[in-house]
């Protein structure tokens, strides 16, 4: 048994957590937060490049530093410690896979070199609207080799070079309908406009598309099918970013309830606030826990990855979720002041557990592949 | 990162395997429904039933000793103990090992966990050579079952609180009170306990250890029936019981520090917790119509599920995080500590929907009821006991908030005052 990362994976993790301590303070998030000319840190995008973070999973061959996946795993845990106002996420964990999963060998020598160097960002349009993605809302169409539509939200979009764009090559749209495309944001038909999202060091924004040229990405109509994998894949990774977020947010409610007095005491002393924090601890652990299981499936190929993802998932949703509202209200007052930190944590929590598909939409896909598990 | 053993765990693992292979019945693969009696994968968590009658009772008792023996003769009765007193001599990481594989065959091991897991080491620690020489090896092959007598009417949540009176009278102590909530006492040979014998001494310093010979006159063990029907726990009244003072264990006034010795060694919880889970109710719901079909298929119902199945998965891999730090030779964190107060809560949980989905016919308690043999409506009675035995809810966010997360102790008014001056509320 060694249900644990290997120590050089904890070496880079001590690395990380060093390097973001000192690159990405409170301070940095809040620039970003304030400044709406702003949609991420450039100057730590260009050092985290340099590190070679973007390109760690990524192959030698089309450029990348060939680590695995448990390497990204423990960088995505201390991204989401840090709250790093970065794209990384769109970039890596979705563009990047999606490259690596389904790219020809000519689209990975094409895009996958910049991707790992940090000097152009990928992103991926799939929502048009309200609620769940399903074939009778997705209306982009694709015809002639061109793309008409409209994406909203798509995250990291303002700042994204290339954009993978879920459209349906056929009018009747359903679940072998949908295929993926490639585009270059700088086609005169891409229509960008910037969202205000819950969470404004996480961007979003609104995507028009006018006849705008693609490349096809892995088989005509397989689009959900793909879409499945690779939001599996991504949802072990954020689900570290999660965990990592979530932690915080139990070391500073522990510190506050610390400092602050009241009624003669320590405020962290009252049982009310202890079973709380306890059970702040409890789900963390547990979504931990869940999470190291879907970084077990992610770098074996495992064919539990659609489980193990589900399940990590959700967890570390409902525990970020979770230890960043009680934070605030273990800060009471000052905890939703725009002063205290409290509400990056809530903002940012919410927002993880929402840009892949919301918890409910993952506890159906957890009992459903739970089922498909015990058919076969 | 895997899930493989080492060469060494592998090969203790295949020992283990070929000794239960030949020894025991294995559970059939579907657990959820256990064979015979009602509900015996559930009440197989605490200590044996004693209302399922004396003859009963007998078999079983007489079945778990005879397979204590062959474990003691296989050397796999206690993993941890020492060889010269019968022990296997090995690691923890052994122990788990031991426990995952009999965890797969219909052996009762629940009458000795007790002495071999927390008496025993206890007495190593802190008897007398001939104790040790005398009771040890008896212990291990299940000749001798002992039980533990700690908590009290007023002494549960607060055990040090208790009150069972312990006066010297020459070279004897005379011993006084009651005990309460003791597994196994109307069928245990000897018994650990604890009592005070300086009640002007502060709370935790006027507390003395003994052992005790059950049938030592003065001494009476009634069952406690619980809400489940079935008796698992004892009171035990002590009326003017004369033991020597050679059956001291540790100094006068030192029964504190022995007790501890006794607490932390409970057993490594990390074997599969009992009963009720995901598995069951996900089971349950294939078979359960709600308004709109099959339970299974219903939005809140699979809803639900995940919660339960992220909550039991996370507490295994919990436990395999802890696994490898045995393996490696290092102390597990504190990870552990949540899993009873999530199982439990789990449990109650589970059980009062799967009731819920069950419709009117989830008032059926009894073998006839169709679905799953009454697993829930047992796990409903036990999973409330759950939450209390071994460390209450309440009493086990405190110690995740005070020893792990380091946030203050509540503040006390038993520290200073000696303890016939404490408040008591009863006289």
């Amino acid at each position: 048994m060694n249900f644990d990362f290997s120590d050089d994976q904890k070496l880079l993790r001590d690395q990380a957590r060093k390097f973001l301590q000192d690159k990405c303070d409170r301070k940095s998030v809040r620039n970003i937060l304030e400044d709406n000319q702003k949609n991420y840190d450039a100057d730590l995008w260009s050092q985290i490049s340099e590190l070679g973070w973007t390109g760690t999973a990524i192959p030698e061959e089309y450029g990348g530093l060939g680590l695995g996946m448990l390497e990204l795993c423990v960088i995505a845990e201390e991204l989401g410690r840090a709250l790093a106002p970065t794209p990384f996420s769109s970039s890596i964990y979705i563009f990047a896979e999606f490259l690596k999963s389904y790219g020809t060998d000519e689209q990975k020598k094409k895009y996958l070199s910049h991707i790992a160097s940090g000097k152009k960002i990928g992103t991926f349009a799939l929502s048009e609207t309200n609620g769940k993605p399903k074939p009778n809302n997705i209306k982009t169409q694709h015809a002639s080799d061109k793309l008409n539509g409209s994406k909203n939200p798509v995250s990291d979009g303002e700042s994204a070079d290339y954009i993978i764009v879920a459209a349906n090559s056929d009018s009747n749209s359903n679940y072998n309908s949908l295929s993926l495309f490639i585009i270059d944001r700088n086609d005169p038909g891409v229509n960008i406009a910037n969202l205000d999202t819950i969470d404004p060091t996480r961007p979003a924004c609104t995507v028009d598309l006018k006849n705008v040229a693609c490349e096809r990405l892995g088989d005509e109509g397989s689009g959900w099918e793909m879409i499945d994998n690779i939001f599996n894949r991504a949802a072990v990774l954020f689900s570290f970013e999660q965990v990592g977020g979530a932690q915080v947010s139990l070391d500073e409610a522990k510190k506050y309830s610390l400092e602050r007095f009241a009624f003669g005491k320590q405020i962290g002393a009252f049982q009310a606030l202890k079973h709380k924090m306890a059970d702040m601890y409890v789900k963390i652990e547990l979504a931990r826990s869940n999470a190291y299981y879907g970084a077990w499936a992610l770098s074996t190929d495992s064919n539990e990855l659609p489980i193990a993802a589900a399940g990590a998932r959700v967890s570390a949703s409902e525990a970020y979720n979770y230890a960043s509202q009680e934070n605030i209200q273990i800060h009471g007052g000052v905890g939703f002041t725009w002063e205290y930190d409290c509400h990056l944590f809530y903002r940012r929590s919410k927002l993880l557990s929402l840009n892949i598909g919301g918890i409910r939409q993952w506890k159906e896909n957890l009992i459903s592949n739970l089922e498909k598990r015990n058919i076969v | 990162m895997d899930f493989n053993d080492t060469p060494q765990e592998a090969e203790f693992r295949k020992k283990v395997r070929s000794f239960l292979e030949a020894n025991a019945e294995k559970r059939s693969t579907l657990a959820t429904k256990p064979k015979g009696d009602s509900g015996s994968s559930i009440s197989s968590a605490g200590a044996p039933e004693t209302v399922k009658g004396d003859y009963a009772a007998k078999v079983a008792l007489d079945n778990a000793k005879e397979w204590q023996r062959k474990k003691a003769d296989a050397g796999f009765a206690a993993i941890l103990w020492p060889k010269e007193f019968g022990g296997y001599g090995g690691t923890p990481i052994e122990q788990v090992i031991y426990a995952q594989e009999e965890h797969d065959y219909f052996v009762h091991s629940g009458y000795f966990e007790i002495g071999i897991g927390m008496l025993g080491p206890t007495m190593m620690a802190w008897g007398k050579d001939e104790d040790k020489k005398r009771f040890l090896p008896k212990m291990i092959t299940g000749e001798e079952i002992w039980c533990q007598l700690f908590s009290e009417p007023s002494a549960g949540s607060d055990l040090a609180g208790i009150r069972m009176k312990a006066e010297k009278n020459g070279d004897e102590w005379v011993l006084n009170g009651q005990k309460v909530w003791t597994s196994g006492a109307h069928f245990a040979d000897y018994g650990m306990i604890v009592a005070r014998s300086d009640p002007t001494a502060l709370k935790h310093k006027g507390l003395t250890y003994f052992y005790v010979d059950m049938k030592t006159p003065g001494i009476e063990a009634k069952p406690i029936k619980q809400i489940s029907g079935s008796a698992n726990f004892n009171e035990v009244f002590f009326n003017d019981v004369r033991i020597p003072d050679s059956q001291r264990i540790g100094a006068e006034g030192d029964g504190w520090k022995v007790s501890l010795t006794t607490l932390m060694n409970e057993r490594l919880a990390v074997g599969d917790p009992p009963g009720l889970d995901f598995d069951q109710i996900f089971e349950a719901s294939k078979e359960i119509e709600v308004e709109d079909g099959l339970a299974v298929k219903n939005s809140e119902v699979r809803q639900k599920m995940a919660d339960w199945y992220i909550q039991s998965r996370g507490l295994q891999y919990t436990k395999y995080r802890s696994m490898t730090a045995l393996s490696k030779g290092q102390t597990p964190g504190p990870e552990l500590s949540i899993s009873k107060l999530v199982t439990a809560s789990k449990m109650q949980d589970v059980s009062s929907y799967a009731l819920d989905l069950m419709d009117m016919s989830g008032m059926v308690h009894q073998d006839q009821n169709p679905i799953l043999k009454n697993l829930f409506q047992n796990g409903y009675f036990f999973s409330a006991a759950m939450r209390i035995a071994g460390g209450t809810d309440e009493v086990l966010r405190n110690i995740i908030a005070e020893r792990v997360l380091g946030l203050p102790q509540d503040e006390r008014s038993d520290k200073k005052l000696p303890f016939n001056e404490l408040p008591s509320g009863k006289n």
